[in-house]
């Protein structure tokens, strides 16, 4: 069963893509989705298995092992898929949303030419992403880590015509690779260190292991520090994290099913995946996780900033889930990886919600994605109004949706850490939380309410979506509602289900300590939520010149933010266009350097003897012949020039016996 | 076995089809197809006969199999041996393999001279296959130069406008390399008395003997490979070879480079191997960024592959002089792959040229409408080169690097960005070539593949697949072969003069002790 729910979505994407036009649209979307959704049935049976099953219902963690993949040396990598706590609700989460994007992209898509390819690459993501959750190797895991990128920059690029999506694919897929740098160092490294690139043979020797150093780059390191900074580069990387994000939002080319299943629900959190899996290596890091605190706590206020000034309805939600992904990674930081995971599956549910929401805005919209072209049209589509509101309430943490559990388990865990990284991430997720429910605020009233700004046409077009998009959309809703309320107890309450899938030192339980923080940590993140609607209330549907005078204000700052804090223009700067240019120098150096000096010019010189002598002879046997000779000289003086020391050797031997 | 000479069959069969091409008579068309006929089928019957190598090859031996002695210039004690091990089997088999596609491939495009480009691909394919195969240094020097010359008349002959001046650029730059290795060679043969390559390879050399043994076999190895900077004929040949003589060169012929490092000199010059080894790195890695920003601005596509190549051969010098079982078999792997991945990369490159005459980029673009398969084949060969995990570039790249971080962490980490460098060229060629709007009239009016190009890639993704999946099956054959190398290669390191001495006084000293 483990086998058959993580390979199913790879033979619907083997049947679809290579069979695609023999078994037609239809066929190709019967396929996919039932492959989907029979992976999502059995992940949730051995879901049950693994975290209630087993003797005393304590939990039935277990290890499939398929086949050997290469073997080098000391090196030995399986195919094998790891069942534990973790990887049974990480296969969950991926194979339900996946589902119902598999079953929304009917609808949404059923104007696209290559329905086929669409759902194919649809499977081949989530296979990927099964094998990265499931591996019990780092090797198996960056297979996974790089196929989720391949699926993911085909799927940005799926409407190959438009430049604008080509140029985004392989933005993304570069960026991801610059993280991937990291993480395949980290690899190499901790084979270095331990000799194994086994997840259970890191675990056993990491507590042995943890004072080591090892030489790196000329500087003596502690190792464990070092191999976990760059596996985490890699995660900065996928999961979007504030240096290496530049990518996500441009990843909002691809059709929306995409943005919700890849860039907000699963993909983007296998950096969230990643750390939470190591957790018997990371825990040994302390300087590691300081980091990831840092970067998670400026990564969800920055995100957010830029969320609030941006129009397109996709780049808000995308912000919005780069600002999320900040939550988990601080929560990671301070060791609450049951709360980073909680976060990871409520956000899922919502999050996707909000994106295939959104879908359904843009689908009833004619494709326009500008919220100041929207406003209005609510009564046109009531269903999706309803959907998009729960999944933004759940969003800005508004108590008893799921967003509110785990995002104030979050920050209570990172208040209860009592480093000053700790409070920092604290006082970041404080004001980011104000500021999403600002935005999310904003989205809505700006997409639904107030008068219409929209093309009288494209209003009057504007319709409710057919039953095959809402009934993944009330699915994803439900989860929305509750499974923050339903799931509390397991991942980070009294009854947690997590076994030996996460290893947390004893001083570093900021979960358990979380459960005992002042009262005003705990109303503060509901208070900055309901602020943050009611702001956004008033400048978004009451008094609509407020942002306007605000943005003029705060010029300067509206400008940064607005413009995304300009990294992508700082990376064009310093990265893209000096690559460009050094290429260009290196071939000048090629033709002009190398060549001049080597067989250009040594030609040049020799064309005069060779043409000389070439009035003799001619064809290239000649050439041939010619450096031969060459070569045989060369040997001749060689065996004179031995032949004479040997001489020289001799007269002196003589010299000395007649002395 | 030892009664079937394999290895001397596989080495000449091409010969003899080179004679039956040299019997047919008649129409020139006639002649031209019979040609084609008779090239095709002595190579598909050598590959199949070279797959009797692979099932009775002992994968649990280090030692060489299918061993042919016998005396060829008996006063000099220079004798005809050949034999395979794990390193040189894939090789042989990766040449036997190439060629019926390289010919299969030049079915249609190539028009003149049918007979004569034939006989220059199997005389070609003889001398590759003896190379790998030859365990004398006499008999290897032969083939291993003696490839250089249909290669040479290849390009010269069949190849683009420019093919004179790129003919002899390459052919210039190897027998530069070629006679300095042959003086090597007699200085080698003058100093052990013998040019048995397995005899050779238990001769200890004395240091300075060491030095300068390395360096020239390491200049002809070099440019073979190529390793930057002697690397600038590679671009030139590719684009003036047609399209087939492109596949073997990258395919076949620089892998002619890294067995010779593996066959010659890390065995035989351990010490010169250990002092150079850390310059051979920084060169690889050299190779490994400068390339592959070279191949970010091309605009012809076959410019762009060529310098790849480059670029991936350092992942490959990279490995071997780490000298680790994962760097040296990362090494092998990776040059097993790229034989299959550059090879299908041309191949792909020679369809679209086939139809338009042309190999700039720029005059393509939006194929995926009109080509889907060719869009789809060329996809996942492109993943390959992009050394994407599941395909065979990922295992040797990966390799290579995990042994290079064990020596030397700051190499490991600048050869490593390759991985992001060399996505940006291949996303980029992939984007402007497949994608985008259709600019082109006649790019949008092309043909998808048609049969006989089917039937040439197929084969070479379903192997970039296979080898990316399960590559055990070629590792295990290949690991004792590399670890018996490394290990004499340690001992002998162990027994250099200096040491040896302290180990015998430490004995001494001991034993003093103990009594």
């Amino acid at each position: 069963m483990e086998i058959l729910a993580v390979f199913l979505p790879l033979i619907g994407f083997l049947i679809a893509f290579l069979f695609g036009k023999s078994i037609g649209d239809k066929g190709a979307q019967i396929v996919t989705c039932g492959g989907i959704i029979t992976a999502a049935i059995f992940s949730c049976i051995l879901a049950v298995e693994v975290l209630f099953g087993g003797a005393e219902h304590s939990g039935d963690p277990r290890t499939v092992t398929l086949m050997t993949w290469f073997t080098s040396g000391a090196l030995s990598i399986d195919w094998a898929l790891r069942i534990d706590q973790l990887s049974v609700i990480m296969m969950c989460v991926v194979t339900i949303v996946s589902s119902c994007v598999h079953v929304y992209s009917v609808g949404y898509m059923s104007h696209d030419k290559n329905k086929a390819r669409f759902m194919s690459y649809l499977s081949l993501f989530t296979f990927a992403m099964l094998m990265l959750v499931t591996s019990d190797n780092l090797v198996q895991l960056f297979f996974g880590w790089e196929g989720v990128g391949v699926a993911s920059y085909l799927l940005i690029g799926f409407w190959n015509h438009k430049d604008s999506a080509n140029a985004a694919s392989i933005k993304a897929f570069l960026v991801n690779r610059v993280g991937d740098f990291g993480l395949a160092l980290g690899i190499f490294a901790a084979f270095y260190v331990f000799g194994t690139v086994q997840l259970d043979g890191l675990f056993e020797q990491a507590e042995a292991k943890k004072e080591m150093m090892m030489s790196f780059f000329g500087f003596d390191i502690h190792a464990m520090t070092l191999i976990c900074l760059l596996l985490f580069m890699g995660a900065m990387g996928k999961s979007a994290q504030l240096g290496l994000h530049t990518w996500l939002p441009d990843a909002m080319e691809g059709p929306t099913p995409v943005s919700a299943l890849i860039h907000a629900a699963t993909m983007v959190t296998a950096g969230v995946f990643l750390v939470a899996r190591l957790s018997p290596m990371f825990e040994y890091a302390p300087d590691v996780m300081m980091f990831i605190t840092v970067v998670g706590g400026l990564t969800a206020f920055v995100a957010a900033t830029i969320g609030m000034t941006q129009f397109d309805i996709k780049r808000v939600i995308a912000y919005s889930t780069m600002s999320q992904l900040g939550y988990m990674f601080f929560a990671l930081g301070v060791s609450a990886y049951g709360a980073a995971i909680f976060h990871l599956m409520t956000h899922a549910f919502f999050k996707a919600l909000l994106f295939l929401g959104a879908g359904s805005v843009i689908h009833a919209m004619s494709d326009e994605q500008d919220m100041r072209k929207m406003g209005g049209i609510w009564k046109k589509i009531p269903a999706t109004y309803t959907l998009m509101w729960i999944g933004s309430l759940a969003l800005a943490g508004v108590p008893f949706f799921a967003g509110y559990y785990s995002k104030d388990m979050i920050l209570e865990a990172a208040f209860a850490d009592h480093s000053w990284f700790g409070n920092f991430a604290f006082w970041m997720g404080i004001a980011a939380a104000l500021m999403t429910a600002f935005y999310s605020a904003r989205l809505l009233f700006m997409t639904f309410h107030g008068k219409t700004r929209a093309d009288k046409e494209v209003f009057d077009h504007a319709h409710e979506s057919p039953p095959v998009m809402l009934v993944p959309l009330i699915i994803l809703a439900f989860g929305a509602v509750f499974a923050g309320w339903a799931f509390y107890d397991m991942f980070v309450g009294h009854h947690q289900i997590w076994g030996d899938a996460i290893f947390v030192l004893p001083a570093n339980d900021t979960v358990t300590a979380a459960h005992h923080v002042p009262y005003w940590v705990k109303k503060l993140p509901i208070v900055m939520g309901a602020a943050g609607l009611l702001l956004g209330w008033i400048a978004y549907n009451r008094i609509p010149a407020i942002p306007v005078m605000t943005a003029k204000l705060f010029k300067p700052l509206h400008n940064l933010f607005f413009n995304k804090w300009y990294f992508d223009e700082l990376y064009t700067k310093t990265f893209v266009k000096p690559s460009f240019a050094f290429g260009r120098l290196f071939w000048k150096t090629d033709r002009n350097v190398v060549d001049g000096l080597g067989p250009d010019g040594v030609a040049k010189t020799s064309y005069g003897i060779g043409g000389l002598l070439g009035r003799f002879q001619s064809g290239y046997v000649f050439q041939y012949a010619f450096v031969m000779m060459l070569g045989v000289i060369a040997l001749i003086s060689w065996f004179y020039f031995k032949a004479d020391i040997g001489l020289v050797e001799t007269v002196k031997a003589t010299v000395e016996v007649s002395n | 076995m030892i009664d079937f000479p394999i290895l001397s069959l596989l080495t000449f069969l091409p010969l003899v089809g080179v004679l039956f091409i040299l019997l047919v008579r008649g129409k020139e068309e006639r002649v031209a197809l019979n040609a084609r006929r008779v090239a095709l089928y002595t190579t598909i019957f050598n590959f199949i006969l070279s797959l009797y190598l692979l099932f009775n090859f002992d994968d649990k031996s280090a030692e060489f199999q299918f061993v042919e002695k016998a005396e060829w210039f008996g006063a000099l004690g220079i004798q005809y041996h050949m034999g395979v091990d794990g390193i040189s089997l894939f090789f042989v088999l990766l040449a036997t393999f190439l060629t019926p596609i390289c010919i299969l491939s030049s079915w249609n495009s190539i028009k003149s001279r049918v007979k004569e480009y034939m006989i220059a691909f199997l005389i070609l394919q003889t001398f590759m296959i003896g190379t790998f195969c030859a365990l004398d240094a006499v008999l290897f020097y032969v083939f291993f130069e003696g490839v250089l010359i249909p290669m040479f008349i290849i390009i010269g002959v069949w190849g683009g406008s420019r093919r004179v001046y790129s003919a002899f650029k390459f052919f210039l730059y190897t027998l530069f390399g070629s006679v300095l290795m042959l003086i090597a060679l007699l200085a080698l043969y003058l100093e052990a008395g013998t040019s048995d390559i397995p005899t050779l390879m238990d001769t200890a050399l004395e240091y300075n003997m060491q030095i300068w043994l390395f360096l020239a076999f390491f200049a002809s190895f070099a440019v073979k490979m190529p390793m930057w900077p002697v690397h600038t004929w590679l671009p030139d040949a590719h684009v003036e070879a047609p399209t087939a003589g492109s596949v073997i060169l990258a395919g076949v012929l620089l892998k002619m480079g890294g067995y010779g490092f593996l066959r010659f000199s890390l065995p035989m010059f351990p010490e010169a191997t250990e002092y150079f080894a850390p310059m051979i790195m920084w060169l690889s890695v050299i190779a490994i960024i400068y390339t592959s920003l070279v191949a970010l601005v091309q605009e012809d596509m076959k410019k762009l592959i060529a310098y790849s190549s480059v670029a991936h051969m350092g992942f490959v010098t990279l490995g071997i002089f780490s000298v680790t079982t994962q760097g040296i078999e990362g090494g092998i792997f990776q040059m097993l792959s790229h034989g299959i991945i550059s090879a299908a990369l041309f191949l792909c490159v020679g369809v679209v040229y086939d139809r338009l005459h042309t190999r700039e980029i720029s005059r393509y673009g939006g194929l995926v409408k009109n080509m889907p398969k060719y869009a789809t084949v060329f996809m996942i060969l492109m993943l390959g080169s992009v050394g994407l995990p599941g395909t065979s570039g990922f295992i040797g790249e990966f390799l290579a690097l995990m042994g290079a971080f064990q020596v030397n962490t700051y190499v490991a980490v600048f050869a490593t960005t390759g991985v992001v460098f060399g996505a940006a060229y291949m996303l980029v060629l992939y984007r402007r070539v497949i994608f985008g709007a259709q600019h082109n009239k006649d790019a949008a009016a092309m043909k998808d593949l048609n049969k006989i190009e089917y039937t040439c890639l197929v084969p070479l993704v379903l192997i970039v697949l296979w080898m990316g999946i399960a590559p055990s099956y070629v590792m295990d054959r290949v690991a004792p072969s590399v670890e018996k190398l490394i290990t004499k290669y340690e001992s002998r390191l162990k027994q250099s003069p200096a040491e040896s001495i302290d180990i015998a006084t430490n004995q001494i000293g001991t034993t003093g002790v103990s009594e």
